[in-house]
C-alpha cells in the first residue's frame, strides 16, 4: 500500500519535471524569438508570434505544479505523514512553493518574463532533488513527530520560495539596471517591466512574507521547547534563520525609514535572501545540530 | 544675515547628548542590526561550549595554540561573548531611544484632530473636481464614518485621516522584542536546568545531587529546587526494521509529589515532557547499562550492578568501563554493548539493530593501577590504561561467565536507561507573549497605509488624497470614494 503510493509520487515527481521543462524550453522559444524578431532597430517587437509559445509555458508551469502537487501529497500518503521528513522532500515542496508563489504573482502582475527562471530553477531544484538527494519514503524519528512540523515547516517553504522569487526580481533589477546605465535596454529586454516597478515588487513580496517567516521561526522555537527542552539554543539552522530574520528586518528599516531605493536595496535584498539558501543548503547538508535528520 | 554656522562647544552633557543621538539615529540601528546578523556567523561556524564540549576539546587538542587564540575571542563561547551582548546590547538602547520617544509623540497625534483641508487642493494627488450636486457632504460624512476615519469639518469641507494602526504596530513590534530579550534574561537569572541519567526501574530524588549537570540562574537557590520522587517504571523504543531508524519512544513514570501520598503514573514522549509545577521533565535520549557480577579470585563480590554504557551508532553498539578500584592489583574492563550481535572482522563484532535481540558483551579485562587518585579527573565510560597491562578478551551472552587470572566477570544481562532533562524556565511565557505581539505588530504596521482624503464642496466638489510613504492602493479609494459620491455603482 504504502509502497504503491510511493512509486505513484515518484512518478508523478518525473512528469512533473518533463513538463517543467516543456515549460522551460517554450519559455526559451519565447525569449530566443523575441531576440530574432526585430528587423528594423527602431521599431519595437511584434509579440503576436510569441504569444501561443507564451501561453503554453504559462499551461506547462501549471500543470507542472498540479503534477507536483499531487507528488508531494502521495509521497506524504505513503510515508503516512506530512511530507517534509528530509531534504529530498524538502527539496519538492520547495519548488512546488516557489513555482505556486510565481503563479500567484502572475495573476496579479505582468510577471511572465520571469518564467524562464523560475522554470528553470524549479528544474534544476527537482533534478538535484531526484538525482542526488533521493531517499525511500520512511516514517519520521520520534522528535518529528509533532504537529509542529506542519505548521513550522509549511510557513518556512512558503516563506522560503516567496524570498526567493523577490531575490530573482531584484536580480534581474540589478540586470537590467546595469543594462541602461550602459545605454539603452537591448530589444528583448526592452517588454520587461520597468526598474521602479521591479524594486517596488521586490519590496512587496519581501513585506508581504516577512511576518510569515517571523512566525515560522517563533512557532519553531515553540516546537523546540516541547521537543528538545529549550525554545532557543543557537543551533545552527536556528542561527542562520535568526541571520535571515535579521537581514530582512534590515532590508525592511532600510526602505521604510531611510528610503533605499534602487541598487543599493536590490543589494540588500539579495544578501537577504542568500542567508536562506546558505541555511537551507549549507547548514542541511555540512552543518552539524539537532536540525540534522536522517542523513539529509 | 550670516551664513556662518555657529558651532556650539561641546561639554560633557553636550557631548553625551550627541552620543545619544547618534547612537539613536536610524542609520546607526541599522548597522547595528546588520552587525548582531553577522556576529551570529561564527556561533555556526564553530562548535560551541553550550551544545558540544566535546567537539571544542577536540579543537585542543588538534591545535592547541590556535584554540587557545580563539578561546580568547570567544569563538567557542559566540552567544556569551563580551562583543556579541555589547552589540546587541547597544542595539536594544538604541532601539529604545529610538521607540520611547515616538511613542509619545504618536500618543498625542493619535488623540489631535487631523489637519484643516489644504486651500489649494488642485496642487495635490489624485485631485478630481466635478460640479455639486448638493448632497455630496452628507455622502462624504457617511462614507468616513462606515470607514472609520477620523475626520474634521470646517466650513463645507472635509479632512479625513486613516492608518494609525500602522505606527502602533510598528511600536508594538519593538516593544515585543524588548519583551522577548526581558524574557530570555529573566530566564537565565532564574531558570534552571539539569540532566540525569537514570536506569528503567530506578528512582530519581530531586536533589542537586542527583543530577549529573545541574545549571542554575544566578538568582535561582538550591532550595528553589521542587521536592519529588520519580520512579522510571518502562521504557519502549520502537524502530524501522529496515532502516534501524527509531519511530517512538515511550517512558511510563510514577510521579510523588512533595507532601503528597498518592502515586501518580505519568506518560512522557519526546514531544511531550511531563511538567512538575515549573519543572518540565525531557525525554531526551537512551541507551543500555549492561548488568555485570564481578569477584575476586575467593569468590566474593567485588562490584555488582548496572554500568552506564554510551551509544556510539544507530544500532546503538555501546561502549563503556567497569572500574573496580577494591581488588589488588585494581582491575578494569573495557566494554562494547553490541544488542544485536553480528560477527564483524575489524572490530570483533557488530551490533545489526538497536533493540536487544542478540546481545553480546566483549570485555577486555585490564589490571593495575586505574589512576583514580591522581586527582585528574577520568571519564567514567573509559580507563586511563597508561599504568595497565591487558591480561584477558572475551565475548559474554547473558548469563556466561569469564574467569580471568585473579578473579571473574558475569555477564548478568541488561537494563535500559533514559537521559531525562529537567528545566525551569519562568521567563519563556514573557518570550512567547513578546513573539506573538510582535507578529500582530508587524502584520498591522505592514498591512495598514496612513493616508488623507480631503473633500470640498462649493459650486464644485473637490476631492484630493496623500499617502504617506507614497503606499500604494490610494488611487482606488478615491476613484471608490468618487462613484460613490456621483452615485454610480
Amino acid at each position: 500500500m504504502s509502497r504503491s503510493w510511493a512509486f505513484t509520487s515518484n512518478y508523478l515527481v518525473y512528469s512533473a519535471l518533463a513538463v517543467y521543462a516543456i515549460s522551460f524550453l517554450a519559455h526559451a522559444l519565447e525569449t530566443a524569438w523575441a531576440v530574432k524578431v526585430p528587423t528594423d532597430k527602431n521599431s519595437t517587437l511584434d509579440y503576436k508570434r510569441t504569444e501561443k509559445v507564451a501561453r503554453i509555458a504559462t499551461a506547462m508551469m501549471i500543470l507542472g505544479f498540479f503534477l507536483l502537487f499531487a507528488g508531494v501529497i502521495a509521497r506524504g500518503i505513503s510515508a503516512g505523514r506530512v511530507p517534509w521528513g528530509n531534504m529530498y522532500e524538502f527539496s519538492i515542496t520547495g519548488a512546488l512553493a516557489f513555482s505556486g508563489a510565481y503563479l500567484i504573482a502572475l495573476r496579479k502582475f505582468d510577471l511572465r518574463w520571469l518564467g524562464l527562471l523560475v522554470s528553470i530553477s524549479v528544474l534544476l531544484t527537482i533534478g538535484t532533488a531526484i538525482t542526488v538527494l533521493y531517499v525511500p519514503s520512511a516514517p519520521l524519528v520520534p522528535a518529528l513527530k509533532s504537529e509542529w512540523l506542519l505548521i513550522h515547516v509549511s510557513t518556512a517553504i512558503i516563506s522560503g520560495g516567496v524570498f526567493l522569487l523577490s531575490n530573482v526580481i531584484a536580480a534581474a533589477y540589478l540586470y537590467l539596471d546595469r543594462m541602461e546605465s550602459k545605454g539603452e535596454r537591448t530589444q528583448w529586454a526592452k517588454r520587461l517591466p520597468d526598474l521602479e516597478s521591479l524594486d517596488l515588487l521586490s519590496y512587496r513580496l519581501v513585506a508581504f512574507v516577512f511576518p510569515l517567516w517571523t512566525f515560522s521561526v517563533i512557532a519553531g522555537a515553540i516546537w523546540a521547547e516541547s521537543a528538545w527542552g529549550r525554545y532557543w539554543g543557537w543551533d545552527p539552522k536556528e542561527t542562520w534563520a535568526f541571520i535571515t530574520w535579521v537581514a530582512y528586518a534590515a532590508y525592511l528599516h532600510a526602505r521604510v525609514t531611510i528610503g533605499w531605493r534602487g541598487r543599493r536595496a536590490a543589494w540588500l535584498c539579495l544578501f537577504a535572501g542568500s542567508t536562506f539558501l546558505f541555511n537551507y543548503i549549507y547548514v542541511n547538508i555540512w552543518g552539524t545540530g539537532k536540525h540534522t535528520y536522517s542523513g539529509l | 544675515m550670516s551664513q556662518q554656522t555657529q558651532i556650539p562647544e561641546l561639554d560633557s552633557v553636550g557631548l553625551l547628548r550627541y552620543a545619544w543621538r547618534q547612537l539613536t539615529s536610524m542609520r546607526t540601528a541599522l548597522i547595528l542590526l546588520l552587525m548582531v546578523g553577522v556576529a551570529a556567523i561564527p556561533g555556526s561556524l564553530f562548535p560551541q561550549r553550550t551544545q558540544n564540549p566535546l567537539q571544542v576539546g577536540q579543537y585542543f587538542k588538534d591545535s592547541p595554540d590556535a584554540a587557545r587564540w580563539m578561546d580568547r575571542f570567544y569563538l567557542f563561547d559566540v552567544y556569551g561573548s563580551p562583543w556579541f551582548s555589547a552589540i546587541y546590547i547597544l542595539l536594544f538602547i538604541s532601539l529604545i531611544g529610538c521607540v520611547l520617544p515616538r511613542t509619545f509623540e504618536h500618543f498625542k497625534a493619535a488623540r489631535a484632530l487631523p489637519p484643516t483641508t489644504p486651500k489649494n487642493l488642485s496642487r495635490l494627488e489624485h485631485h478630481q473636481s466635478w460640479s455639486a450636486q448638493g448632497n455630496e457632504l452628507e455622502l462624504a460624512r457617511k462614507w468616513f464614518k462606515a470607514k472609520r476615519f477620523r475626520v474634521l469639518e470646517v466650513d463645507g469641507s472635509i479632512s479625513a485621516e486613516k492608518g494609525f494602526t500602522r505606527e502602533t504596530g510598528n511600536l508594538f513590534f519593538h516593544l515585543a522584542l524588548i519583551l522577548i530579550l526581558l524574557g530570555i534574561s529573566f530566564s537565565s537569572l532564574f531558570g534552571m536546568r539539569g540532566e540525569a541519567i537514570v536506569n528503567v526501574g530506578e528512582r530519581f530524588v530531586n536533589t542537586p545531587t542527583s543530577y549529573d549537570t545541574l545549571n542554575y540562574g544566578k538568582l535561582y537557590k538550591d532550595s528553589n529546587i521542587p521536592s519529588f520522587m520519580l520512579t522510571v517504571d518502562k521504557f519502549v523504543a520502537q524502530y524501522n526494521v529496515e532502516t534501524s531508524a527509531p519511530e517512538d519512544y515511550t517512558l511510563d513514570v510514577s510521579l510523588l509529589r512533595d507532601g503528597s501520598t498518592t502515586i501518580e503514573k505519568k506518560r512522557i514522549k519526546v514531544n511531550s515532557p511531563m511538567t512538575i509545577g515549573s519543572t518540565r521533565v525531557y525525554l531526551q535520549a537512551n541507551g543500555y547499562a549492561p548488568v555485570v557480577t564481578v569477584r575476586d579470585s575467593k569468590g566474593d563480590v567485588a562490584f555488582q550492578g548496572p554500568v552506564t554504557f554510551l551509544p556510539q551508532d544507530a544500532n546503538l553498539r555501546s561502549i563503556g568501563a567497569i572500574k573496580v578500584p577494591d581488588a589488588d592489583p585494581q582491575i578494569g574492563f573495557l566494554g562494547s554493548f553490541l544488542p544485536t550481535y553480528v560477527r564483524e572482522g575489524a572490530n570483533g563484532g557488530a551490533s545489526a539493530f538497536p533493540k536487544a535481540l542478540n546481545p553480546r558483551l566483549l570485555l577486555s579485562v585490564w589490571s593495575g593501577d586505574l589512576g583514580l587518585d591522581s586527582g585528574i579527573p577520568q571519564s567514567v565510560y573509559r580507563i586511563d590504561t597508561t599504568g595497565m597491562k591487558q591480561i584477558g578478551l572475551k565475548g559474554l551472552k547473558p548469563g556466561e561467565s569469564y574467569v580471568y587470572e585473579g578473579g571473574s566477570i558475569t555477564f548478568e544481562g541488561y537494563v535500559q536507561w533514559v537521559n531525562l532533562n529537567f528545566v525551569a524556565d519562568p521567563g519563556k511565557k514573557l518570550a512567547l507573549l513578546g513573539g506573538i505581539v510582535a507578529i500582530l505588530g508587524l502584520l498591522a504596521s505592514l498591512f495598514t497605509r496612513r493616508r488623507r482624503i480631503w473633500i470640498r464642496v462649493g459650486d464644485d466638489v473637490e476631492v484630493a488624497g496623500l499617502a504617506k510613504n507614497a503606499a500604494p492602493g490610494l488611487e482606488l479609494e478615491i476613484q471608490g470614494f468618487v462613484k460613490m459620491l456621483k452615485g454610480e455603482k
